[in-house]
């Protein structure tokens, strides 16, 4: 990809970001207001994305969700990926039994039947918390249940890496554990660390509107992509009234964005 | 001469109309859920329900429409010894789907497998609520039961008592419904077949069913099913959501029914269970009735009729709705949106609002979280409407969504919960139906259930005046005893009733005779009456 469209990738996203950012003071004050005398109003001067079932202003909660969504879901895979790269690339570079090991703890994780664990964290969470604190749980939630996938690839690229020439030297140099991960061997995995970081953000957009049916998602009446998406639900009702398909519009454009910002070849290890 | 011809004509296409009635054809509806159980005896899910009213004969129905009990396989009854002995007269020449003839013999048999303990059967328990019956064969179209108690509203309990045959090889499959089980494909559908002994006919003398077949497809995507029903693929849908029928209407406005408010009531209710593990400071809160009566009369009913529900719901009194004819109590009214009144009695029970927050006499600010089933659209938007409402009166409400199980478990067994947003439908007209709900000692007593000694002297009064209900047998006396325990629930709000939904359903031109109604199964309560005619 050229550096033409990366720049121009970079500006669009900005300008984005700053119109969201813009907007949510403003919308951090209306977004749970309910305009009873207009339920689901079509856009127009007042609501410039019209309203949803309960009367509540689009834009300003498209705004506000666009905000704990971006905030959070990058949080989220940031701390999954650390997590994997911690757990992968430990496993990776070992080798033998802790490799073994280590492999098989996230097998073993993975093949948690989690729906059923999830529906047990949330008997254990306290009712009475506020929505704030229900999203931040939420994503905490998606960060410590989402490392498995990506700890295989990790470990993969890491294992490969075990025997190099670089690693060998590091080695003969009298290079310890600790060092050969954090200075050798985690340099090497960025790449596959970032594109598994963008992977992991939209997934934990949509699993977190996923969660939303368990009880275990962002609680009325803070909004999320992941909420907000759920109004696509009504198949019908989305393609009569296009400005629903706004939230999916915005992440679509948004980690589209984000891709075109890092070229293919950041990509391979 | 050209008149006579006209009408010669049009009697010629009336009567067309009329063998078109008998000519059959499969009807094909949906059923949300695996059918739990197929013995007609042990049904007690939905779909299990709804095959037994379809293949199973009763001695007394009832007319969801007209709510009257009628005579089926019993051509008359008639209660004796003071409501202690019910006495039936069978009809001649009833045969099961086999050919077994039916006798008296048939109703004791179906007694002592309904009685013996072995067949768990959820319908008896209301049978011996007054103690063992006894069935005593007079005849072979003769019977009496006779019970150690009085039970009132006793025929309601035959309505849903499937009759087995005792001499039969087939067992429970010989059938006297309108229709027998042909074939079940578990997870995909069950086709049921034509009795073709069914007793009943029609006003020709043609033997009823019409229908040759009912064929249920087992689905539980709402959308799927109007996609399905949209493409002539299915007959009928039931219940439909409001969301789903408003969308329908504005394409066949003519194949909607909106059949008014349903038995079901969204209700709210705060835990008052001794053992909840609540903090006690709001505990305090929940007993005050003044602090309930103020929730009540902070929320706006009919915002909620209009919003959540389109217009197709009515804000709710009490417990019972108006479309239980009979026991509704008319001399009540939803509790309206009334803010000074909130104010006064939230000041009445200790409370004071500082900087926007509701504080009780001790400082704690009033917060408290609603529990809810996740996944229920309309039920989600209501919580979140309520939350609004107690936002103004400087209450925070916590809305938390929980998996249907887990929401079970802490209402029913843990109390871990302080309020509930649920809704219940006294699908069984009588109160008696009700016991366990508003007995204080009762299971189903939802704000404070299995209680040793009724914990208030409302909940004492309630006990005796349900008690007492239950005893009487006049219907007049009956209703004024169910109606002050409606009007004592009413003034002491333990339960917050919100609204009654609609029953609203969706039928194709092809199929005739649909007579919706409130009481289950809304739709095809007269299935034997039902036909399909030919589209052109």
């Amino acid at each position: 990809m050229n550096r033409g469209r990366r720049r121009l990738a970079m500006v669009v996203l900005l300008v984005v970001l700053a119109a969201l950012l813009g907007m949510l003071p403003r919308a951090a004050g209306t977004y749970d207001r309910q305009f009873r005398d207009a339920p689901g109003a079509r856009p127009s001067a007042r609501f410039l994305l019209g309203t949803d079932e309960l009367g509540r202003d689009r834009l300003a909660r498209l705004v506000l969700g666009s905000g704990v969504s971006l905030a959070l879901a990058p949080a989220a895979a940031l701390l999954s990926v650390a997590l994997a790269a911690v757990v992968g690339g430990g496993a990776g570079l070992a080798g033998g039994w802790v490799d073994r090991a280590m492999a098989a703890g996230t097998d073993l994780f993975l093949s948690l039947p989690w729906l059923f664990l999830l529906i047990s964290v949330r008997a254990w969470l306290p009712l009475n918390v506020s929505p704030w604190a229900s999203v931040l749980v939420t994503f905490l939630l998606l960060a410590l249940l989402g490392w498995p996938a990506t700890a295989r690839v990790v470990r993969a690229c890491a294992a490969s890496l075990r025997n190099s020439d670089l690693l060998l030297q590091a080695r003969a140099c009298g290079c310890g554990g600790a060092r050969l991960f954090l200075v050798h061997v985690l340099p090497n995995l960025r790449a596959v660390l970032r594109a598994q970081f963008w992977i992991a953000v939209p997934v934990f957009i949509l699993a977190e509107a996923n969660l939303g049916m368990l009880g275990l998602g962002v609680a009325e009446p803070l909004p999320s992509w992941g909420n907000l998406l759920r109004d696509l639900e009504d198949y019908d009702g989305a393609i009569q009234r296009p400005e629903r398909l706004a939230p999916l519009l915005l992440l679509v454009v948004v980690m589209s964005l984000l891709q075109m910002l890092f070229e293919r070849e950041d990509f391979s290890a | 001469m050209k008149r006579a011809h006209r009408w010669a004509v049009v009697a010629a296409l009336f009567l067309a109309a009329a063998g078109a009635a008998s000519a059959g054809g499969e009807l094909r509806m949906v059923i949300r859920s695996e059918p739990k159980n197929l013995h007609p005896l042990k049904a007690s899910d939905e779909a299990s329900e709804l095959i037994r009213y379809f293949t199973s004969g009763a001695l007394i129905r009832l007319n969801r429409r007209t709510q009257q009990f009628e005579p089926w396989l019993a051509s008359q009854w008639r209660l004796e010894d003071g409501g202690r002995r019910i006495r039936f007269r069978l009809r001649d020449g009833v045969r099961f789907s086999d050919g077994t003839p039916f006798t008296a013999e048939d109703v004791a048999y179906t007694f002592r497998v309904l009685l013996d303990p072995a067949t768990a059967s959820p319908s008896a328990d209301a049978f011996l609520s007054g103690g063992r019956p006894e069935v005593r064969v007079l005849a072979a179209d003769q019977l009496e039961v006779n019970f150690p108690k009085p039970i009132a509203g006793i025929e309601r309990l035959f309505d849903q008592l499937a009759i087995l045959s005792a001499r039969s090889p087939n067992g429970e499959t010989a059938v006297l419904g309108p229709f027998l089980l042909a074939h079940y494909e578990p997870g995909s559908y069950l086709l049921l077949r034509r009795n073709p002994h069914y007793f009943q006919r029609d006003e020709r003398g043609v033997r009823l069913p019409y229908l040759d077949a009912v064929r249920l497809e087992i689905l539980q995507n709402r959308e799927t099913e109007l996609l399905r029903f949209r493409r002539g693929q299915i007959h009928l849908i039931a219940n439909l959501d409001p969301e789903l029928y408003l969308r329908l209407q504005a394409e066949r406005p003519d194949w909607l029914h909106n059949s008014g408010p349903s038995l079901e009531a969204e209700q709210l209710w705060f835990n008052l269970a001794e053992a909840a593990p609540i903090e006690p400071y709001k505990k305090a809160w929940f007993r005050s009735a003044y602090f309930r009566q103020a929730i009540s009369h902070a929320l706006r009913r009919q915002d909620y009729c209009r919003i959540v529900y389109r217009g197709l719901a009515t804000p709710a009194a009490g417990p019972v709705s108006p479309a239980d004819r009979f026991w509704f109590n008319r001399n009540l009214q939803p509790a309206s949106f009334d803010p000074g009144r909130v104010r006064r009695l939230l000041e009445q029970a200790g409370f004071k609002l500082e900087g926007g927050k509701l504080r009780d006499s001790q400082g704690h600010a009033v917060e408290f979280s609603l529990v809810t089933n996740a996944g229920n659209r309309n039920r989600e938007r209501l919580g979140a409407m309520i939350q609004q409402d107690l936002a103004e009166f400087g209450i925070r409400l916590n809305l938390v969504t929980l998996d249907f199980a887990a929401l079970i478990e802490r209402i029913t067994r843990t109390f871990q919960y302080e309020a509930c947003l649920l809704s219940l439908a006294n699908l069984d007209l009588d109160p008696n139906s009700q016991m366990n709900v508003w007995l204080s000692s009762g299971s189903h007593h939802a704000w404070n259930p299995n209680q040793k000694a009724p914990a208030t002297t409302w909940e004492a009064e309630i006990d005796r005046l349900m008690r007492a209900q239950a005893a009487a047998l006049e219907p007049s006396k009956r209703k004024a005893l169910f109606d002050r325990v409606q009007q004592i629930v009413a003034e002491q709000a333990p339960v917050i009733y919100l609204v009654h939904k609609n029953v609203l359903s969706a039928v194709r031109p092809e199929l005739r005779n649909v007579e919706p109604a409130a009481v289950p199964p809304q739709l095809c309560w007269n299935i034997e009456r039902l036909y399909l005619v030919e589209r052109r």
